[in-house]
């Protein structure tokens, strides 16, 4: 029942957040807020010399769905490029709210539990709330150099 | 038994919302404060009037007109007594208090505050009667001030007197704490308001449905209802103010209705009401809004706030033996009078998680900032969960309440 949509990663990721705080010397810190709900979230991420995401973490005062998604989002997005990060997310975002059910390719292993928000639409923006911060800050990051 | 029980049990059965599971349990409805169920009497008198009455009002000669006419300025002295208003307040319908702030703040509002005035509110105001008057500070230069609150949300009144003497123009409060449930002594605030020669305004979006209200007491000079807060349809409401100050103010909205001539350059406004009322109104809402106002009257005002005041107790009290949980606003114990509201928050859950939970069991309960903001920023809480109460809930349905909580509490600590 609450497991319909509670599911035990979901629980794990939300009380022990994965990357939780701020990275240093930050190439994008971007705050993203719900106001319907409170939820509230800084996103900060470091690239690396390749280019790749090298660190990211968030920090939030935030419901259990937007926790978990954002914890795994972090660790799914550590060590990509930008373009890989930016498909990662806009496939998400699509598993999420596109009218018919999508076949994401990319979107695999603990991740692919968070599909069962789509049941739930009063909770889609929760757990959206921190990949809509990623894409924020790739903008954000490439403005900077 | 049930009836010895819940001695509203009779009047539950009118609401056939209420009637019905959600995810397969029975249908528990706290969010009364957001807006409350409909009788069949309500549903009824709305259908009825597009099945046999409908046309336009006021300016028809022909039968149909002068029936949808009769039925809408019917509701007008329904009002009147239904709020114990004296004969020197009149009605103006609006889409509900929000309209009715918005209109009263570019009316009034603009009439009387000028650069340096200050228009005085309180720390517990909806975003509905806050909002408006920022618009109206920016636009005028005014500024605002606020009777503030103590940690539970009860206001502080002794600096009072010295924050009216400080040019305040008008004084616009809430009636009831829609988060909270603190009750205002605003007939105490109203006549030192009067004393210092400002006008008052009471938003009475959480008293109209609850408590039995005398204008004639009470002695504001606006009061701003809601109809979908007290069993009525959405999108109808009302101002009730004294008849000489509406008189005195300058027309709203332009259109028909509100005219009495029109010239290409210039026009001539409609009496009080109709001069705040340009184009076709909301008669369907009215008309349900009185069948609404007749259902209320038909169990009673006082019967209705006790019964509600009883239950609001048990609430509270059953909440408190919830271990962590920590509960906002007055303790029922403490003050004369509370509104049917119980904000609250756990520690380790989430208010949108634990709402999204209890409704997976039935539960209608809302989370988050209530339209709030500020105050849950005072009280330094970034949402809550409330559970707001009518006459037709019982006290099988807190116990059931309690125990989903209980429940959600053990899934939490897995």
């Amino acid at each position: 029942m609450f497991e319909d949509l509670y599911q035990e990663i979901i629980m794990d990721h939300a009380s022990r957040p994965r990357n939780k705080g701020r990275v240093e010397t930050p190439d994008a810190v971007v705050h993203a807020d719900n106001p319907l709900c409170g939820d509230e979230l800084t996103l900060s991420i470091r690239k690396g010399e390749d280019g790749a995401i090298e660190d990211i973490k968030f920090e939030a005062n935030a419901c259990a769905i937007c926790m978990a998604s954002a914890s795994m989002m972090t660790v799914k997005a550590k060590g990509r490029t930008v373009e890989e990060a930016k498909e990662l997310s806009s496939e998400f975002v699509r598993m999420l709210t596109a009218d018919e059910e999508t076949q994401p390719e990319r979107i695999t292993g603990e991740l692919k539990v968070l599909e069962s928000v789509r049941r739930f639409p009063m909770r889609v923006k929760c757990a959206t709330l921190g990949w809509h911060a990623l894409e924020d800050s790739l903008i954000e990051a490439s403005k900077e150099q | 038994m049930l009836q010895a029980q819940h001695p509203m049990i009779g009047y539950r059965n009118d609401f056939p919302a209420l009637n019905q599971r959600v995810a397969g349990h029975p249908l528990i409805y706290f969010d009364n404060a957001a807006t409350t169920q409909k009788p069949e009497q309500v549903i009824e008198a709305i259908s009825d009037y597009y099945r046999y009455d409908n046309a336009n009002v006021h300016r028809g000669v022909h039968e149909l007109s002068q029936r949808a006419t009769q039925a809408y300025e019917g509701v007008r002295p329904k009002l009147l007594t239904f709020f114990d208003a004296g004969s020197d307040y009149s009605v103006i319908f609006t889409r509900g208090v929000t309209e009715g702030i918005n209109l009263l703040a570019q009316t009034i509002g603009k009439q009387r505050c000028v650069e340096g005035d200050t228009i005085l509110l309180t720390e517990l105001e909806h975003h509905s009667n806050l909002v408006p008057w920022q618009m109206l500070a920016k636009e005028t230069g005014a500024r605002l001030d606020f009777i503030p609150v103590d940690e539970n949300g009860v206001l502080l009144l002794d600096q009072l007197e010295s924050q009216l003497s400080q040019g305040v123009k008008l004084v616009s409060l809430t009636h009831i704490s829609n988060t909270l449930g603190t009750v205002n002594p605003v007939q105490e605030i109203i006549e030192l308001a009067h004393k210092a020669g400002a006008l008052v305004i009471v938003d009475g979006a959480q008293s109209c449905g609850h408590s039995p209200i005398s204008l004639k007491e009470m002695n504001p000079d606006f009061y701003v209802f809601s109809g979908h807060k007290m069993m009525g349809p959405m999108g109808v409401g009302g101002v009730i103010g004294r008849t000489s100050l509406l008189e005195s103010m300058p027309p709203w909205q332009g259109g028909g209705e509100m005219i009495s001539r029109v010239e290409y350059h210039d026009f001539q406004a409609n009496e009080v009401p109709q001069q705040f009322e340009a184009g076709t109104p909301n008669v369907e809402g009215v008309v349900g809004l009185g069948a609404a106002l007749d259902y209320l009257e038909s169990i009673g005002m006082d019967r209705i706030q006790e019964y509600e005041s009883e239950l609001t107790g048990y609430g509270y009290e059953a909440l408190t033996q919830l271990s962590g949980l920590t509960l906002y606003g007055p303790n029922p114990d403490e003050v004369e009078e509370r509104g049917a509201t119980l904000s609250f928050t756990m520690p380790t859950i989430h208010a949108h998680d634990l709402v999204s939970m209890m409704d997976m069991k039935g539960v209608a309960l809302r989370g988050g900032h209530h339209c709030n903001q500020p105050l849950m920023r005072k009280l330094g809480v970034p949402a809550t969960v409330r559970a707001s109460f009518a006459f037709y809930n019982t006290k099988d349905e807190m116990d059931s309440m309690i125990s989903a909580l209980k429940e959600v509490i053990s899934f939490f600590r897995r």
